[in-house]
């Protein structure tokens, strides 16, 4: 039987949401039911031998030390292969899958695989783990194991994988000779064709997808500029007015500060979901500096602080949704004379 | 989000912690904080301390809006 090691994070461990996410890297005693559904999947041709998992703000806070302890964890207990998650679409969560898998894959010389959302920042690993596109919440666990399970026993047989688009990963850009039937001129013609009618084809050579911005120009006299303060950590005034919700936001908000001079535990909280609350409620400043920026303010270091703030928050947030935010709200700011924006993310 | 906003037009600095996060969104400024729950803020310090490093950072913040970048700057 093959022997697997599963790295998961400490709410699929059992050990507690948000306010364990701090705790290091571990191996379990027991393996949990996320390890053995996938030792199910796999008939008796393998199966999870060690689980080791590791608090998600512990990894995204200090991610070389907690990469270097979950390596030598899994060296520890052998395994021929390692999978991750799936992390659906946890952002930190994915940054650790996509980061471990790409580690000990590089480092180790075994292979690797993840499962997580499309939208999941650690998709950005795709080039140097195995990644399955999985559902965006947990959900769609079952489905998710049944279809990283049956990638990772071909992986663990050292089987080579056949290209994304018939074995459903995500695009690596890692490209491999094959033969081909027709000609490539055919071929091109053929996906022409299929395109004018308006039928679906894949192409041959994905064009990479860069949406960059470039920088603007630096602030000339920030003494004199008016700078706007915006977050995706979900700080609201008390009681949340606008019901933005804890996850998946659909809608950000629009607070006006004028005299506010500090946000206080009885008149900011945050929204946020994916986060250990219990600092933002304390002291929201810990996350939209007001405070400090009244102080620059007054002193003259700063022209202005915008009369308003921008929130929303960013948790399994759609990208489509937070562009569609900013791009809203941006307008405003430009057209309310803001010279700057700081924006704090959680 | 910080993406939309370069876009219409208004430098802008992100501050986070997970800062290869803020590089896959393609933020430009980017000034590291402290952590994930308390970006600019440190519950193990007394509130005037924290004021302190809140200031440091949020300084660093404007420091980083009124310098002139090409690329995708991290201001350690």
């Amino acid at each position: 039987m093959i022997k697997i090691v599963h790295y998961i994070n400490q709410f699929y461990a059992g050990i507690g949401g948000e306010e364990m996410a701090h705790v290091g890297p571990c191996k379990m005693d027991v393996i949990p039911p996320v390890s053995k559904a996938f030792t199910a999947a796999w008939k008796g041709e393998a199966e999870v031998v060690a689980t080791i998992y590791c608090g998600d703000s512990y990894f995204a806070e200090q991610t070389d030390k907690a990469l270097a302890e979950i390596c030598e964890l899994i060296k520890s207990v052998g395994g021929e292969m390692l999978i991750c998650g799936p992390a659906f679409n946890a952002g930190r969560y994915g940054f650790a899958c996509g980061n471990v898998a790409a580690a000990v894959k590089a480092q180790m010389g075994i292979p690797t695989l993840t499962g997580m959302y499309e939208e999941n920042p650690g998709t950005d690993y795709k080039n140097k783990t195995i990644i399955v596109p999985t559902a965006n919440s947990a959900a769609g666990m079952r489905k998710a194991v049944a279809a990283m399970a049956p990638l990772a026993l071909k992986l663990a047989k050292g089987e080579e994988l056949g290209p994304y688009y018939e074995e459903g990963y995500m695009y690596t850009g890692i490209r491999k000779n094959m033969f081909e039937e027709e000609i490539g001129a055919k071929r091109a013609v053929k996906m022409m064709l299929k395109k004018l009618a308006g039928e679906p084809f894949i192409t041959e050579f994905p064009m990479p997808s860069f949406d960059r911005v470039a920088p603007n120009p630096a602030v000339k006299d920030i003494s004199k500029a008016t700078v706007a303060l915006c977050t995706s950590g979900g700080i609201v005034p008390k009681g949340n007015p606008d019901h933005i919700e804890s996850s998946s936001a659909s809608h950000y908000g629009k607070y006006d500060i004028e005299g506010v001079m500090d946000l206080t535990e009885e008149t900011y909280e945050t929204a946020h979901g994916g986060y250990d609350p219990v600092y933002a409620n304390q002291d929201a400043d810990r996350v939209l500096p007001v405070d400090i920026m009244r102080d620059l303010e007054k002193e003259g270091k700063i022209g202005k602080l915008h009369r308003y703030f921008y929130t929303t928050v960013g948790n399994g947030t759609a990208v489509a949704s937070a562009k569609k935010f900013a791009a809203e709200y941006s307008k405003e700011l430009v057209a309310d004379g803001v010279d700057a924006v700081i924006m704090t993310s959680t | 989000m910080v993406k939309e906003i370069e876009r219409a037009g208004l430098p802008i600095v992100h501050m986070c912690t997970v800062t290869p996060i803020s590089m896959t969104v393609g933020a430009n400024r980017i000034v590291p904080t402290i952590a994930i729950p308390h970006p600019l803020g440190n519950p193990k310090l007394t509130m005037a301390e924290e004021k302190v490093l809140r200031r440091g950072l949020v300084e660093k913040a404007l420091k980083a809006l009124e310098t002139e970048v090409e690329d995708q700057t991290i201001f350690e």
